[in-house]
């Protein structure tokens, strides 16, 4: 009984080390000095002026109003649009009508604005919706009479409402995909026709029978959006108001502060994050379950009147909308890479120019180097780390793995640039500097809880009756693992794999620090050229830095396919 | 048709650089090669041991043509002294800054990672007052002798604290406002004039968000043109003083700040932004720290021709760029002969071309010889550079204390 032990103590001791340490001392680090500990500024005795400081800062509250504001909009709607948008997929009623023909497309049309950086998204839809932009410009100033753009709060709005509809627009494909694939597990068209047969409409059926069983399947993805929204710092700073901003880029400006005094309210200001989003997870998990308890009395009291239709127009109006200024938000992008000149109120660049295009071609092979080699190396170990580890804990069980996962997931709780210093300080003690190795392990820490997160719902809904079978025909653990659970879950492994390329590329901050600016790449170049503000080379880079997740989903989507068909044959 | 026309002016304008590189470069191996300038032993040290090494140069990276004149720094230095330069392109040079008090905690104190690092001002103090730097070292560099190192000189003094030979000056920043002259033809010269314009075009003035160091500097040029007594910015800021010298500027702050763009209620988070909001029609004046500024958006495509400065014409804030060596820095050498090449009259000539980075120059004219001088004089020129004298007097820069208080009470009054 003992030995049966090991597997899983060595596994544990496993990440362990490589995941939740660093993670832990970093952390340590700047909790330390949230509370006036810092010895390479001088400072080695307990106080609590840090935490006095961080509350004197004039425009606290409303930099907290403003990210639990645009935070929790973005999610509640993302997720309401991404679990509308897999109900119209499998709503069979439409398939004859224009749009039901696109349903074969869909997963095509989310990979872009999926596999786009968060900040070219944003400064995409800048440009698109402010007074000055793209849509504007379409109409003047012919019709609008402008010949010069209104002073009007249309992006950098006072609630957050630009911010948070640039958060619906990136999070809703990601939210849609983890839909799509978990809703692979649950047998929905058999249950739908059977609701319906039964007499309750499509919408009603999906909301009492489909959404319940979905739920639970998407839950921790649907943290990660929560996490995200609220913490967001290259969102926030284009989209976001800026007097006073959300309390994520508060954290930012002070860490970034040229008196480096400031890292100590910095670092209070960082916990205090990581405690608000603590308290967001435990606040939204209660509501969830509270809506979740008022659907179960609809379902038991069997009524089949529909009463969603105003929710339902809302949302099949907004679904479209959402994506559509998605993709012309990379497509403005896209032109303004190849733009020298586009002057107010023009609709089209007046000039145009690919010298940007033909300056990279020399410098970055070296940065797409790089970011491919750390991205490959660390979503793959992500992976297989991801699998061991659920493998132990379905072969040996236990229920303490659950409170050990939620150590995984640290690192998306805690501002990225709170435990960095921490962490580069003990890389450095361990003799560990600069190197790329270096940066690898340090995306590791941030790509294997997403993949973690991606992976660890669909695995466990794994039928458990195809294993029995398996096993009473006699098959061996690991042709169990590799025959039937790997091969079943194909798509989810590869989702999460490309995830975990997508987060790995888009990582700044790891690669900078840790990496000691040694090592360059396609998101170092992108970010400090991006600080300079110029909508062409961010269109050139956001291109670039979209193009590997973009190759990685697309491989993700198809792949399963194409394994399928050979199978058939 | 529009492409074939950028095509042809992109490859005049490579032309002119890879001529200008090139007559440079036989300047520049010919003056190494002449007798008078036979490096002293010491020096030749220096040379000796940076050969072969590569300087890892932390440096903001938003500018495009910056790290264009860098990566051509590395070219000559490369070909003179063996020494690659890799910049470490940052978006705050607080992250270098974070670096070296990283290595500092761990006891790394030797093999930095940052060898040397583009610095002035708050970044600058907190590096000396943690004695994170290297040095002094600047009187050690032989082209130190183009410097005007006089007490109180501009090279020697960063924000009013002491440069201490702990940081080679290496371009000049001066504070101007870029205007579409197409839009703006008088522009407004003074505070008091530019709470006028702002009046009578609402909503057309901003200025980049206070914790930006641009939004502070508006602050302070504001600051001196309005206090009673300038002289008092000199010494740090006391409770009292600050409160005296400060309330007219307030005053003024109040009745401008209706007429701002959206009402002073959002701001541009810096002077980039800024001027994209220029060069959208959204706003009328933009602010920059460096007098190029105009022909540099214009030779870019980032502002349209018609961009061109004002100086108020009491003059304008001024400051000056460094590079310093941090105290653990792996290639402590190779960065000194760095730093003595960006001294060099011709590098400063190059970097002083509009069609590089018409930055202007931190010698002192008065040490050049004839040839060198002929290399300023035949610069070409361009609409929307200003002349020295179009730029007038530099106000100095008030102790840093002013700015952080600045920064403080304005936030009190204006953040909700």
């Amino acid at each position: 009984m003992l030995s049966s032990h090991w597997p899983k103590l060595l596994m544990l001791i496993a990440l362990g080390m490589s995941i939740l340490l660093p993670v832990v001392i970093g952390l340590g680090e700047a909790l330390r000095a949230a509370f006036g500990i810092l010895p390479a500024l001088g400072r080695h005795s307990f106080s609590v002026n840090a935490w006095q400081q961080l509350w004197q800062l004039p425009g606290l509250i409303s930099s907290l109003r403003l990210t639990l504001f645009s935070g929790f909009a973005a999610t509640i709607m993302a997720l309401l649009l991404a679990i509308f948008g897999s109900s119209w997929v499998y709503n069979s009623s439409l398939k004859l009508s224009f749009l039901g023909r696109l349903k074969p497309l869909v997963q095509l049309i989310i990979v872009p604005v999926l596999a786009a950086p968060h900040a070219a998204i944003a400064i995409g839809l800048a440009f698109l919706i402010a007074p000055s932009g793209w849509l504007v410009r379409w109409f003047s100033p012919w019709l609008t009479d402008w010949t010069l753009p209104p002073d009007w709060a249309t992006v950098q709005d006072l609630w957050g409402l630009s911010l948070t509809l640039g958060l619906v627009i990136k999070e809703l494909p990601f939210l849609w995909l983890v839909c799509l694939v978990a809703l692979k597990q649950i047998n929905v068209a058999k249950q739908m026709s059977l609701a319906q047969s039964l007499g309750y409409s499509h919408s009603l059926a999906w909301r009492k029978i489909i959404i319940p069983q979905l739920y639970p399947l998407i839950r921790l993805p649907v943290m990660v959006v929560l996490v995200y929204a609220l913490s967001t710092v290259d969102m926030a700073q284009i989209l976001g108001p800026n007097n006073p901003p959300t309390l994520a880029l508060v954290t930012m400006r002070l860490y970034t502060d040229a008196n480096a005094q400031m890292l100590l309210p910095a670092s209070a200001a960082a916990i205090s994050l990581a405690m608000l989003m603590v308290v967001s997870i435990l606040l939204w998990e209660v509501c969830v379950r509270g809506l979740m308890l008022i659907n179960k009395v609809s379902i038991r009291s069997g009524g089949r009147a529909s009463k969603w239709t105003l929710l339902g127009t809302t949302l099949i109006t907004a679904l479209p909308i959402s994506f559509i200024l998605g993709l012309l938000s990379l497509l403005v992008l896209a032109i303004w890479s190849i733009t020298w000149r586009w002057s107010f109120p023009e609709a089209w660049p007046t000039s145009w120019s690919f010298d940007y295009w033909l300056q990279l071609l020399t410098e970055w092979p070296l940065a797409l180097k790089h970011s491919l080699i750390t991205a490959l190396i660390s979503s793959g170990l992500a992976l297989m780390l991801a699998v061991i580890w659920l493998e132990v804990q379905d072969r040996f069980g236990g229920h303490f793995y659950r409170a050990t996962l939620w150590f995984i997931y640290l690192p998306l709780l805690v501002p990225q640039i709170a435990f960095l210093y921490g962490l580069k300080v003990s890389f450095l003690r361990l003799g560990l500097s600069g190197g790329i190795g270096t940066v690898i392990w340090a995306h590791l820490l941030f790509v294997f809880p997403y993949v973690m997160l991606s992976l660890v719902d669909s695995w466990r809904a794994l039928d458990q009756r195809y294993l029995s079978v398996a096993k009473s025909l006699g098959s061996s653990s690991w042709t169990c693992l590799w025959r039937i659970k790997l091969s079943l879950l194909l798509r989810p492994l590869l989702i999460a794999w490309a995830i975990g390329m997508a987060v790995s590329i888009s990582q700044y901050l790891p690669t900078l620090l840790i990496g000691a600016g040694r090592v360059e790449s396609l998101t170092t170049e992108a970010v400090s050229l991006a600080s300079g503000a110029d909508r062409r080379l961010v269109g050139v880079y956001g291109l670039l830095q979209a193009l590997v997740p973009l190759l990685a989903y697309s491989c993700a989507l198809l792949l399963p396919r194409w394994v399928t068909l050979k199978h058939m044959k | 048709m529009m492409t074939l026309l950028n095509y042809s002016r992109a490859t005049q304008l490579s032309i002119i650089l890879l001529m200008t590189s090139l007559g440079l470069l036989s300047q520049l191996t010919h003056a190494n090669a002449t007798p008078t300038s036979a490096p002293t032993p010491k020096w030749q040290q220096t040379i000796d041991q940076g050969a072969g090494d590569t300087v890892y140069w932390h440096a903001w990276g938003g500018d495009v043509r910056t790290n264009d004149f860098i990566t051509w720094v590395g070219e000559q230095t490369e070909i003179l002294y063996d020494v690659k330069v890799k910049q470490v392109k940052l978006s705050s040079t607080s992250e270098a800054v974070t670096q070296v008090l990283a290595e500092k905690a761990a006891g790394q104190n030797t093999d930095g990672a940052v060898d040397m690092v583009w610095i002035n001002g708050a970044n600058f103090l907190a590096m000396k007052e943690q004695e994170l730097l290297h040095g002094p070292f600047v009187a050690d560099l032989p082209n130190a002798k183009y410097l005007d190192l006089s007490p109180n000189a501009p090279a020697t003094v960063d924000f009013t604290e002491a440069v201490a030979g702990l940081e080679v000056p290496w371009r000049l920043a001066r504070f101007v406002f870029i205007v579409d002259s197409k839009r703006v033809t008088k522009a407004p010269l003074s505070m008091a004039q530019m709470l006028t314009w702002a009046k009578a075009n609402p909503g057309r003035l901003t200025h980049p968000v206070v914790s930006n160091f641009m939004g502070t500097t508006f602050l302070k040029q504001a600051l001196i043109e309005l206090t009673p007594d300038v002289s008092l910015l000199q010494q740090p800021a006391t409770e009292q003083a600050f409160i005296t010298a400060t309330a007219p500027l307030w005053r003024w702050y109040d009745a401008i700040k209706p007429h701002l763009w959206r009402a002073g209620k959002n701001f541009p988070e810096n002077e980039s932004i800024q001027q994209q909001m220029l060069s959208d029609g959204a706003i009328d004046i933009a602010m920059a720290f460096d007098p190029a500024a105009a022909a540099a958006g214009i030779a870019s495509g980032l502002l349209p021709t018609s961009a061109r400065i004002f100086v108020p014409s009491l003059g304008s804030l001024g400051n000056v760029s460094f590079v310093a060596i941090p105290y653990n820095a792996s290639h402590k050498a190779a960065a000194k002969l760095v730093a003595n090449f960006l001294l060099q009259p011709e590098t400063q000539a190059h970097m002083q071309n509009i069609n590089i980075l018409g930055s202007f120059s931190v010698l002192d004219p008065t040490q050049f010889n004839e040839t060198q001088a002929q290399v300023f004089a035949d610069l070409p020129t361009s609409e929307a550079l200003p002349t020295l004298t179009d730029l007038g007097p530099t106000l100095l820069e008030p102790h840093a204390s002013w700015s952080v208080k600045l920064k403080q009470q304005w936030s009190q009054r204006y953040s909700q």
